[in-house]
């Protein structure tokens, strides 16, 4: 708007001098002052990360169970689907929508070897007893792998931990206990944190493989449980410790609480399995509303209907208005 | 100000172009004015000057932060004060503008041809969350693997796994430190200037603004 | 300040204290921000020119 029709749009309004930069300045200062204080106060939270090591020296059976599951190839991961691999274990799809599997594979992942086998050949260097199992695992059939991993699965229900080694009762599990007592000492070591992270490259700044493998078991959700983080406490909004979280988000994590985005069996087709996308749409829906408030009839005459505005220009209303 | 000119012929190529078109829609007194209507006086109207100062340590802090490397603001205490810094920025900044979105809604701040404002004001709001979004998984602490990991449930949900991967924290911090602090300060140079160019909206139910007695005389060209 | 949070937990609604005490402080400034007369320099009996 040119001079001259701000002087019409103000015509009879009463213009007063405002200083715009000093009161940017005093926002800028009031606002550095508080920042300094609150942060000189209460700090800010910073919970150290979880390792593959600490996860494996916290909770052995966990990492075993979760290790073979890897192997198994019935892991979340390793039966995902999109982006890390053909599968369809965590594909969603709403309707006709099927977005995840249209944009396919961009981030390949394989499981059993990047997670376990791989790992365990590069520890048996030099290492003939863990190179020899190894080997038996590697040269039975495909078969005779699932029927160990299956009953070793099953055994690990009542696993025990005695001297830094996961045992289960006795059964016909071949050389799994072996491969899965080494990758644990690998884990405790610190080694595997290494070697997932820099399979094969030097800079390594992609922690994918860590992170799904973590991902897979229960310990990490188990600490995000003890501190209200998980899907169903409204996770999204909160923050460790007595810190405030990411509010803003109340609407986004409000569904994962709602029905039919947490029920089993839901409704029109949204339940919750396909929950992240439906509830993506919604709020992608809302959202959409909420950018376009000025075109939408009735929406926009809400500030009309409900007069917060006689507060705002109380004193123009009450004073100025001709 | 120069006194009025006869009007000159279009010259200066695109630069005169360009200079014609800000000078009529921006000239520097609506840029930077020294007046605003009585109304504006009302502590609501804080609100966006706040938001703004708020972004202003949030960067600031930020760059810090990104100078010295993610390691120093977990090992140094003065870098752990900076991480605190920039946390408590970013609470300070999306409070006030939640406020100043409320404050807008109410008084319609959309009227009498503001709708744009509107609109580039809520994406603004939008592109800080997915900002803020890439700085939590950026922090490289149990937060940040823990929000990735379900964060990722979503992404690849509605397919932008295929582009981006919240498990790969190099994508996501320079995303977080290059991208996006850069489309955040340009929507919101867009929306001031949107501000600015309009004038703040009149309140509701004012009289409606006359027409202009006579065509101005000048071109609007500022001295 | 890195143990657990207090939470609200009010049928299906489940909010941290230190979210509540962001939330409240919205509502709280913006009530206010609506309420508290804001100083002008002069008092009423200032006229500015008209522009």
């Amino acid at each position: 708007m040119s001079t001259a029709d701000k002087a019409t749009y103000y015509r009879d309004i009463r213009m007063v001098p405002f200083d715009l930069f000093k009161e940017l300045a005093l926002a800028t200062v009031g606002v550095l002052i508080a920042v300094i204080v609150l942060a000189a106060v209460f700090s800010s939270p910073d919970v150290p990360p979880v390792t593959i090591a600490s996860w494996a020296t916290a909770d052995p059976v966990d990492f075993v169970t979760t290790a073979t599951s890897e192997l198994a190839g019935s892991s979340t991961s390793a039966d995902y689907g999109p982006p890390y691999n053909d599968n369809e274990g965590s594909v969603q799809t709403l309707w006709f929508l099927k977005p995840q599997s249209w944009a396919g594979v961009h981030n390949s992942v394989d499981p059993p070897n990047e997670f376990v086998v791989r790992p365990l050949q590069q520890a048996a260097v030099g290492n003939s007893a863990l190179m020899a199992d190894l080997s038996t695992f590697l040269g039975a059939s495909v078969d005779q792998q699932s029927a160990w991993l299956d009953a070793y699965s099953q055994a690990l229900a009542d696993a025990k931990v005695a001297n830094g080694q996961v045992t289960v009762a006795a059964g016909n599990y071949g050389p799994t206990p072996a491969l899965m007592n080494s990758l644990l000492a690998l884990a405790r070591s610190g080694g595997l944190d290494g070697l997932l992270l820099s399979s094969d490259q030097f800079f390594a700044t992609d922690y994918t493989g860590s992170l799904l493998f973590m991902g897979d078991g229960s310990y990490l959700g188990g600490l995000a449980d003890e501190q209200k983080l998980t899907g169903d406490q409204w996770g999204m909004m909160n923050e460790t410790g007595r810190y405030p979280g990411q509010a803003w988000l109340w609407l986004y994590t409000l569904g994962y609480q709602v029905h039919p985005f947490d029920q089993e069996h839901g409704f029109l087709g949204i339940n919750s399995g396909n929950a992240d996308l439906a509830i993506t749409v919604t709020v992608t829906v809302l959202t959409l509303v909420l950018v376009l408030v000025p075109f939408i009839p009735g929406l926009r005459d809400i500030p009309r209907w409900i007069p917060v505005h006689r507060l705002i220009w109380r004193r123009y209303y009450s004073e100025l208005k001709p | 100000m120069s006194a009025p000119q006869p009007a000159v012929p279009a010259e200066g190529g695109w630069t005169g172009a360009i200079r014609r078109q800000i000078a009529r829609r921006l000239p520097l007194e609506e840029l930077l004015p020294t007046h605003q209507p009585d109304y504006v006086r009302s502590w609501v109207y804080l609100f966006g000057a706040i938001t703004i100062a708020a972004l202003i340590w949030v960067v600031a802090s930020g760059v810090v932060l990104a100078f010295f490397g993610p390691q120093w603001w977990h090992h140094s205490s003065v870098g752990r004060f900076f991480n605190s810094l920039h946390f408590w920025g970013v609470q300070v900044f999306f409070v006030f503008m939640v406020l100043h979105l409320w404050t807008q809604f109410w008084a319609a701040g959309w009227r009498d041809g503001r709708g744009p404002t509107w609109v580039i004001g809520v994406v603004t709001f939008l592109v800080s969350v997915v900002a803020g979004f890439t700085g939590y998984i950026s922090q490289q602490n149990f937060a940040a693997q823990w929000i990735a990991v379900n964060a990722k449930d979503a992404v690849n949900a509605t397919g932008m796994g295929a582009i981006f991967n919240p498990l790969n924290f190099g994508q996501a911090y320079g995303i977080h430190v290059a991208l996006l602090p850069v489309a955040v300060v340009l929507l919101v140079a867009v929306h001031i200037a949107l501000v600015r160019m309009k004038g703040i909206v009149r309140p509701i139910g004012a009289p409606e603004p006359g027409v202009p007695d006579a065509p101005a005389a000048d071109t609007g060209v500022s001295a | 300040m890195d143990s657990p949070a207090q939470y609200l937990h009010w049928g299906f609604i489940l909010l941290s204290v230190p979210n509540l005490v962001v939330i409240g402080l919205m509502l709280g400034l913006f009530g206010a921000a609506l309420i508290v007369p804001f100083p002008t320099r002069n008092g009423p009996k200032s006229r500015e020119q008209k522009q």
